[in-house]
């Protein structure tokens, strides 16, 4: 019987899905992001796809890896929307990446810290894309609402601790 | 140099693909009419890929909770539905009692329109299609029809409700399209507020809200009141609702303008169905409309029979008038020209017409008939002046 050995914490939490897994997850992600608006309206708030960059970052625990994986599904979020192609991916890369860095020094399995590391985050996104809408787009009509962006970050927080928790059955680590 | 790349691996990959999306940014923004957040005259075609592969999926979403929803509505759940025929009968007959008072205010605007040889555009075919998707997040306000150019639709078409206006056709696939709502940033429509006839645009803002901030502060423009569009934005057609004054309060950032907010009266949260319209019909308003044309015979006869009644000045059924043609006035041949000439005197005095000889028989120092005024007698009102010998 094969025996895996651990050399540091890394390893020791990285984790590893089936491919099939980080396909369908990103796609259900953007798809359900522009279906589930159409239901309720209000929904739109929802942003499934960071939650699932945020899960998938700091799981793997490579920042290389954070980054592409937000890059993709950024892009991938860009697509349905009237948004230039490449404003999410720039905010979703900077976040997989932070992700990934930070999911090497705190434990991510606590569902304190995962709320936390799902507001703070949501809000660096919000800042990401007001910088890019301002400074690289040249967006005057793009404002940043405090109240508004606490309230999505709030919000995606509390719907990321079950799509977390459901995430983790996906994992096939030994 | 080997230490360093593996040292600073994750920041340079980050950097990297920081780099490339920002010049992908560029290209885009540089490309204004290939890939602009607004009027695209070109379709990305990876936007393109994204449509052809999400929308099929929301239609058969759509078709499988539209046939259940309609198998519970149409089989199950069906109280109340002869209080519902009831209430609806009872819609109908109000209806057709404002649809005749409207159809009268309708040719009456029609017969001054056409007065006024003014062009009007009216909604001609319309295509009905579903909303089946939404372009996601809060900052873009898109949403998915499940119609596309393979069923007439163009890019920039209006889209409406029976409330209201929407939006616009923004990029159009085969067999689907995005409509860019009118309370997205990069939206704009032609309005005119109705009570005070003020011009403005429309558009959205980043709460999602429909405002006007092009207008000057007006005291007239007070919240209730409606705003219709103006048609000016060759997009919508002229006269189709938009929604009503909410508040108006000074633009903070664009002073002296006021900014206007609109509430619309299509819900903008709540699509299910909508209007394209496909086809506006243009028609100059002097244009023959057979369903008027009765009543403009009619009109014109009692126009006719008022005029009978007035001075006019091709009065032809004045005695003297036709026929009759001043010495010398050639312009009376040309054709559309009417001389007019003034009705007999009642009175004659030496500035009626004839009363004095004409300027080439008087002589310096040579005698001429005197005019004398004499009371006409009533009997006789065509007497003429006398002349002394």
């Amino acid at each position: 019987m094969a025996r895996r050995s651990f050399t540091n914490r890394r390893e020791l939490e990285e984790h590893h899905f089936h491919p099939a897994v980080l396909v369908a997850v990103p796609l259900c992600a953007v798809f359900l992001g522009s279906y589930l608006p159409k239901i309720w309206r209000p929904l739109d708030i929802l942003d499934l796809p960071l939650i699932v960059v945020l899960y998938f970052a700091v799981s793997w625990r490579s920042a290389i890896g954070g980054t592409l994986f937000g890059t993709v599904v950024g892009l991938l979020q860009d697509l349905p929307s009237n948004q230039y192609i490449g404003v999410n991916g720039i905010a979703k890369a900077i976040v997989g990446y932070a992700a990934a860095s930070i999911g090497l020094k705190i434990d991510v399995e606590n569902l304190i810290t995962r709320v936390a590391m799902n507001f703070c985050f949501c809000l660096l996104q919000s800042a990401v894309l007001f910088v890019i809408a301002h400074f690289l787009v040249g967006d005057g009509d793009y404002e940043m609402r405090p109240l508004h962006e606490l309230l999505r970050a709030t919000v995606n927080a509390l719907v990321a601790i079950p799509i977390f928790l459901l995430l983790d059955n996906t994992r096939i680590d030994d | 140099m080997k230490s360093f790349f593996s040292r600073y691996k994750n920041a340079l990959v980050l950097l990297a693909v920081l780099l490339a999306q920002v010049i992908c940014l560029a290209s885009q923004m540089k490309r204004a009419d290939y890939a602009s957040r607004a009027d695209n005259k070109h379709v990305r075609i990876a936007r393109a890929w994204a449509a052809y592969t999400i929308t099929p999926i929301e239609q058969l979403l759509l078709h499988t909770t539209g046939g259940v929803r309609g198998v519970w509505s149409h089989y199950v759940d069906l109280r109340y539905v002869k209080q519902h025929d009831r209430d609806l009968q009872y819609q109908i007959d109000q209806l057709r009692l404002r649809e005749a008072a409207m159809a009268e205010d309708a040719r009456q605007g029609q017969r001054l329109q056409r007065l006024l040889a003014f062009k009007q555009q009216y909604v001609g075919t319309t295509v009905a299609a579903q909303i089946v998707g939404t372009g996601g997040g809060d900052q873009s306000r898109i949403l998915v029809l499940d119609k596309g150019t393979a069923d007439g639709l163009r890019s920039d078409m209006a889209v409406i409700t029976p409330d209201g206006i929407v939006g616009k056709l923004r990029d159009v696939f085969a067999h689907s399209a995005q409509l860019l709502l009118i309370n997205d940033t990069s939206s704009g429509a032609g309005v005119l507020v109705v009570d005070t006839r003020s011009r403005g645009v429309v558009r959205g803002n980043a709460a999602g809200e429909v405002v006007i901030n092009n207008l000057l502060p007006d005291e007239r423009i007070k919240p209730g009141q409606n705003v219709i569009t103006s048609g000016g934005d060759h997009v919508f057609p002229r006269g189709l609702t938009v929604g009503a004054v909410q508040s108006i309060a000074p633009d903070p950032d664009h002073q002296p303008y006021t900014l206007i907010t609109i509430r619309t009266t299509a819900n903008l949260s709540r699509l299910e169905e909508v209007l394209v319209v496909t086809n506006v019909a243009q028609q100059i308003a002097g244009d023959t409309n057979t369903n008027l044309s009765d009543t403009d015979a009619s009109q014109q006869k009692a126009a006719e029979v008022q005029a009978d009644h007035l001075p006019g000045l091709q009065d032809s059924k004045t005695p003297g008038v036709t026929g009759d043609k001043p010495p010398g006035a050639d312009s009376a041949a040309q054709p559309g020209v009417v001389l007019v000439k003034p009705a007999p005197t009642l009175h004659a005095d030496r500035f009626t017409p004839g009363a004095v000889p004409p300027a080439a028989d008087l002589r310096p120092g040579g005698q001429h008939s005197a005019v004398t005024t004499m009371p006409a007698p009533r009997a006789k009102p065509n007497a003429e002046a006398t002349r002394e010998p």
